[in-house]
């Protein structure tokens, strides 16, 4: 269907399309209904895998995957109760603002994009789907179906600024994943670049930290301030915020540094409260 | 085009520009002005309605999405000529209504809550109305409406 | 005026009670009209086009498309206006739609009327307007140079205020220098503008819209129709909420306009984006100050420069800078006095009327100061500003010397006696009450607590000699179950709650239980505006006056009737009451209905002098806030932890209503304390909707105590005082306090920003104040220049 009326814009929970709908902003020749779609509202979990429909509402990830906790928090600090009803992760996909909370969650769990389209299905890992603000690497005739990624094994969190404390667009947003199986810590940014990014230099000091304290087989053993200080600031080193509306660079950069030095506190307090 | 729609236990048909949200076929295609128009964009809740169950924001879904579906609003709470809904009193009583445009969105909220957690505390009632704005009150005697409102349903 | 214990006891529902509002129950159930609610048989729906130049001239408009797009049934333009081309509340200087010129980006240049809204809209994208853009003024010190662009024929000076007492050049043994900065607030009601024009008959027009005062919208309506003012009649519709974005007019005009030129009913509403185009914002104010003071903490000198951005248009910018520099050294006793307030315009977007109205900025830096004086002396903040406040019989730098009732003492200690609030640790708390809310920024890390207390005063009702009277008619009749007394006013109710307490008024005056409201509309002489926290005060006196004329009408009928009456005769319980007994039932007296109008005038006030010298206001009302705020030191978040109040009432008519007026404002000024900015850039709103002008939401505000404290004005019915705006002036300054305690930061600007509180910014440089611009005298310089009314 999506073949026939290429122009067609997808809508599910409406709840970024109406907005562009509301203000004038876009009259799209046609819209395509996806929401009722059985195939985009499905949870499924397989061996540690799992593929969440583009279709989901953040509620129901909520209340349906509680043990991925930093896509938990994440999707709790989406927009307000009603619009975490209608609100989908295949429509921050879609949209492909680089605040869309659930995306910086996405590049942690290094996450792929299941699309289909007349010619089939195909796969994109999340850092190929996402050109650029408001740009993705769909083709006209091609709809989101699906996300999936194996499912940790570790602590994770989500955290986001804002200059109020609730409903509000986020200024700086950070998903740090430890990985156990892969001995790897991910940290993933949003809203301080063009699109979400990752912070390579910075997972690999702290991978390699927790190796060097052995703290990778032991959850007792600490990291030294400097570890955590040389994380946080490779971490904000990694950022390419800019001045907008809604915030300065130069306070992104210190927020992201901020929150990746108390995510990763928190993941390892949390693996020792485990052990 | 042509939307059917159930809306508080009755259906309607009525035909509507392809862009036009559900608040809109509400407020200007059934005559159920009771959901409001304060942004229009999602942020502030006025325009909270049921859509399957799901409280959501009635501006942001579009009129045709709701074809076939059942959509409940703030005038399904209460007849017109009939007492208010337990809720629609707590406000009145707690004075938690001044210009009462936040109102209409605020009570379908906060049945919804109710309905979930017939018993909750600060934090919880806070959260659950963190999407709907009111600019007169402080949201203070709101609170208060919440707690009168779960005592009483007991 | 004096009250009566007696009645007071034996009325229901009367002055007094916490009484439940009288609209409440249609308003929870949807069912209360508003504005934007209204509809007609064979409505057709408006549209505005609007400049997007901050100041250009307008070579052509293209029309020819727009007319012939589908749905379209008119596409007005200046020339269209029937009579006058301008409108304005204090100077009619602001185009009903712009003919040659645009002087901000959101100027209205086009009307149109199609069958849907979509239809307008899209005939509006096809009027193609021809801009020469101009050179811009866009900052408010610059439109003050000598070579800045005109933005009107008398210069970009609005009004220049000078106030002197004593001598400025006085010396002091200790100095304190400030520099202070509040933004752009915008009022964001919930309710957008709307209203529906009907044409009359009789080649009138009938209007129900959402605004705040009728009479004063009607002055400005009928002139620009070409009609007399007895052919534009205005009911008043549901308003959501207002704190001074309707005060100037809206779509009144051009709804008018459509209606007459199509012959159908035209209905206009506002989206969100639109409405923060379409109404006159908060004062941005920059304020350069220098204080004297003994080593006791006694104020000498108060030097004092200030400047607001009233942007293009006059609007009421006038009597803000009057408000903003009469109340610049605050609710302080100072003997040597200089404070020079402009009013400029620039091509920012138009300021004008917002609960506070100048002396919310005043406010901020007198509070800011203060606390600055007490550091500096090593002084606690409550103490330096006990041993300077104002009490009666003291006067203002303006001379006016403060009478009736002004508790500033009582208010001061109650707030230094508030007992320190629990300090729950973070971990005992829901997440969601640490700073960020549900964002997840803190398990408890980081967060520090501060305390900050402001004392602030403002006006009540219109100052500087203007005669805001109010007139009530009430109608005393036989009802099916007993006496009924109807209330016609044309005083809008917005919220506050005034249409409960003129019921309340009632039923005490007249003993009487059953009060119905009749239509708002301009049937009935003026009420006043909504605004300068008047209403209780003036509309709530011509209520009681009205029904004083109406008590007497009755004892009159009653006497000639042959009973016997005594001395002071009472109305209680549908009854003539004498020595505590009733005599005769009330409904026996009223065959013929009794029908009164009376009009209630305040004190008269004065203008100010060429030195600030006068009487300019007619009651001062006093409050305090403390504020508790809690402060993620590295991420700069903040969660307004507790706010108590401590605020003068007079006379509680509605306690709980009072409550929610001290609770709303607070909550807007909690809002320009911590979030809320129109940013402007080159003239245009960057922010323009709910998703990035933020407004408090419920996460976001604590829980607000009040103190009423009522000592009664002799001169006020019931002795009431206003109470709407000064919750909003002091609740800013004492958060700001609060937040300096907790950083250590010295915070000049609000809102303040993440960047302020974490040392990334510091505070706004002062620079030095703008020379005062020369100006022929005391009152806003359209008042002596020639002609006075249309701009050039």
């Amino acid at each position: 269907m999506k073949a026939d009326r290429p122009e067609a814009l997808p809508i599910c929970g409406g709840t970024d399309v109406l907005v562009e709908l509301n203000f004038d902003r876009q009259r799209p020749a046609a819209l395509l209904d996806v929401s009722r779609l059985d195939e985009l509202r499905g949870i499924e979990r397989d061996d540690g895998r799992i593929t969440l429909g583009a279709g989901v509402s953040y509620t129901r990830i909520m209340r349906e995957l509680p043990d991925q906790i930093a896509l938990v928090q994440a999707s709790r600090t989406v927009g307000s109760p009603q619009i975490r009803n209608r609100g989908t992760v295949g429509g921050n996909l879609g949209t492909a603002s680089p605040a869309g909370d659930a995306l910086p969650v996405l590049a942690a769990y290094d996450a792929e994009v299941l699309i289909v389209g007349a010619r089939g299905r195909r796969s994109l890992p999340w850092h190929e789907f996402h050109l650029g603000v408001k740009r993705t690497a769909l083709e006209p005739d091609e709809l989101i179906l699906a996300t999936r990624w194996t499912s940790p094994r570790g602590p994770g969190s989500f955290s986001k600024i804002g200059t109020r404390n609730a409903m509000v667009i986020s200024m700086a947003g950070l998903c740090l994943q430890l990985d156990e199986d892969g001995r790897e810590i991910r940290v993933a940014l949003g809203s301080v670049a063009p699109t979400v990014i990752r912070a390579p230099e910075a997972e690999v000091f702290a991978g390699e930290a927790i190796a060097r304290v052995g703290a990778w087989d032991d959850a007792a053993a600490a990291l030294e301030t400097e570890d955590l200080d040389g994380f946080a600031d490779r971490v904000a080193a990694a950022s390419r915020p800019i001045d907008d509306v809604r915030g300065t660079a130069a306070y992104r950069r210190h927020a992201c540094r901020v929150l990746a030095r108390r995510a990763l506190t928190w993941a390892l307090a949390d693996r020792r409260e485990a052990a | 085009m042509l939307v059917r729609v159930n809306v508080n236990g009755a259906w309607h048909e009525s035909d509507v520009w392809g862009g036009s949200s559900l608040l809109y076929l509400l407020r200007e295609h059934l005559s159920l002005p009771g959901s409001k128009n304060a942004c229009e964009q999602g942020e502030c809740g006025s325009c909270s309605v049921w859509f399957d169950g799901d409280l959501v924001c009635s501006c942001l879904v579009l009129a045709a999405q709701s074809n076939g579906r059942e959509v409940r609003t703030v005038e399904g709470l209460s007849d017109t000529d009939g007492p208010p809904h337990p809720v629609q009193r707590a406000f009145v009583d707690a004075g938690a209504v001044q210009c009462g445009f936040c109102t209409p969105g605020l009570i379908v909220a906060v049945v919804d809550l109710l309905d979930r957690v017939p018993d909750p505390d600060e934090a919880t009632i806070r959260e659950a109305l963190s999407g709907n704005l009111c600019r007169c009150t402080g949201y203070a005697k709101i609170v208060d409406a919440v707690r009168l409102a779960a005592g009483g349903d007991r | 005026m004096s009250s009566r214990p007696d009645l007071l006891e034996r009325t229901r529902g009367g002055v007094g009670e916490s009484i439940l509002r009288i609209d409440g129950v249609p308003k929870t159930q949807g069912r209360f009209a508003y504005g934007s609610d209204l509809w007609a048989e064979g409505m057709l729906w408006g549209d505005t086009l609007r400049s997007t130049h901050p100041h250009a001239l307008i070579r052509g408009i293209k029309i020819a498309e727009a007319v012939a797009s589908p749905g379209v049934h008119a596409v007005l333009l200046a020339d269209d206006v029937p009579g006058r081309r301008t409108c304005g509340l204090e100077f009619s200087d602001t185009p009903v739609l712009a003919w040659d010129r645009v002087r901000y980006v959101g100027e209205p240049v086009a009307i149109v009327a199609a069958e849907t809204p979509e239809l307008a809209r899209r005939a509006a994208g096809r009027i193609q307007v021809d801009y020469e853009p101009l050179d811009a003024v866009l900052d408010m010190e610059a439109a003050l140079a000598g070579d800045a662009p005109r933005i009107h024929d008398h210069g970009n000076v609005l009004r220049h205020v000078k106030v002197v007492h004593g001598d400025p050049d006085a010396g002091a043994e200790v100095w304190v220098e400030g520099y202070w900065e509040t933004g752009m607030q915008d009022q964001a009601p919930l309710g957008p503008e709307a209203g529906l024009a009907i044409p009359g008959d009789d080649g009138g027009v009938d209007l129900y819209v959402s605004t705040q005062w009728l009479h004063v919208d009607r002055q400005q309506i009928a002139p620009c129709l070409g009609l007399d003012e007895d052919r534009v009649r205005i009911t008043l519709a549901g308003v959501g909420g207002a704190f001074g974005a309707r005060e100037d007019v809206h779509m009144q005009i051009h709804a008018c306009m459509l209606a007459l030129h199509t012959g159908r009913p035209v209905k206009m509403s506002y989206g969100r984006e639109e409405s923060f185009f379409g109404h006159v914002h908060r004062h941005p104010a920059r304020m350069w100050i220098r204080t004297g003071a003994t080593r006791d903490g006694l104020l000498v000198v108060w030097r004092e420069r200030l400047v607001v951005d009233g942007g293009a248009y006059a609007s009421s910018s006038s009597a803000v800078i009057g408000n903003a520099s009469t109340f610049a050294t605050g609710p302080y006793r100072v003997p040597n006095v200089l404070v020079e307030g402009t009013a400029v315009y620039t091509n920012n977007p138009p300021c004008g009327a917002m609960r506070g109205f100048g002396a919310v900025q005043a406010c901020f830096a007198h509070e800011g100061q203060m606390d600055r004086l007490a550091a500096a002396l090593e002084m606690d903040p409550v103490e330096v500003r006990l041993r300077n406040v104002l009490e009666l019989g003291d006067a203002m730098p303006t001379g006016q010397v403060l009478r009736g009732s002004a508790p500033t003492r009582r208010i001061l200690e109650r707030i230094g006696a508030l007992p320190a609030p629990d300090d729950p640790a973070p971990v005992h708390r829901d997440s969601v009450l640490r700073p960020g809310g549900a964002n997840n920024v803190t398990r408890g890390e980081g967060l520090v607590r501060g305390v900050g207390v402001a004392f602030g005063f403002k006006n009540i009702g219109f100052s500087e000699g203007f005669d805001d009277s109010s007139e009530a008619r009430i109608r005393l009749e036989r009802g099916p179950t007993g006496p009924v007394a109807e209330v016609h006013t044309a005083a809008c109710e917005v919220g506050q709650g005034l249409t409960t307490i003129v019921t309340q008024i009632a039923r005490t005056e007249l003993g009487v239980d059953e009060v119905v409201i009749a239509p708002i509309d301009t049937s009935i002489g003026s009420a006043g505006s909504t605004s300068a926290s008047r209403q209780t005060y003036m509309t709530g006196g011509a209520v009681q006056l009205a029904c004083r004329t109406v008590a007497e009408e009755v004892f009159r009928r009653a006497t000639a009737a042959g009973m016997s009456l005594g001395d002071s005769p009472e109305l209680a319980a549908g009854w003539i009451v004498v020595d505590g007994a009733p005599v005769i039932e009330l409904a026996e007296l009223l065959g013929e209905p009794v029908d009164e109008t009376r009009v209630h005038h305040h004190r008269p006030t004065t203008p100010l002098g060429p030195d600030g010298q006068g009487e300019p206001h007619v009651q001062l009302a006093f409050g305090a806030e403390r504020a508790v705020v809690e402060v993620d030191e590295e991420l700069g978040l903040v969660r307004v932890v507790q706010i108590d109040a401590v605020q003068d009432v007079g006379k509680a008519l509605n306690p709980r209503s009072i409550e929610g007026q001290i609770e709303g404002g607070t909550a807007q000024g909690l809002g320009l304390a911590l979030m809320e900015e129109l940013q402007i850039d080159e003239g245009r709103i960057r922010n323009p909707s709910f998703t990035d002008y933020l407004i408090p939401t419920i996460l976001d505000m604590p829980t607000v105590t009040s103190e009423l404290i009522e000592e009664p004005d002799p001169d006020s019915p019931y002795g009431v005082k206003g109470v709407g705006e000064l919750p909003t002036l002091v609740s800013t300054p004492a958060i700001a306090a609060a937040l300096r305690d907790a950083t250590g930061r010295a915070l000049n600007r609000v809102p303040v920003r993440p960047d302020d509180l974490v040392g990334l910014a510091g505070p706004v440089p002062a620079g030095d104040p703008p020379p005062s611009p020369d100006v022929p005298g005391p009152m806003a310089i359209p008042h002596y220049a020639k002609g006075g009314d249309d701009p050039g």
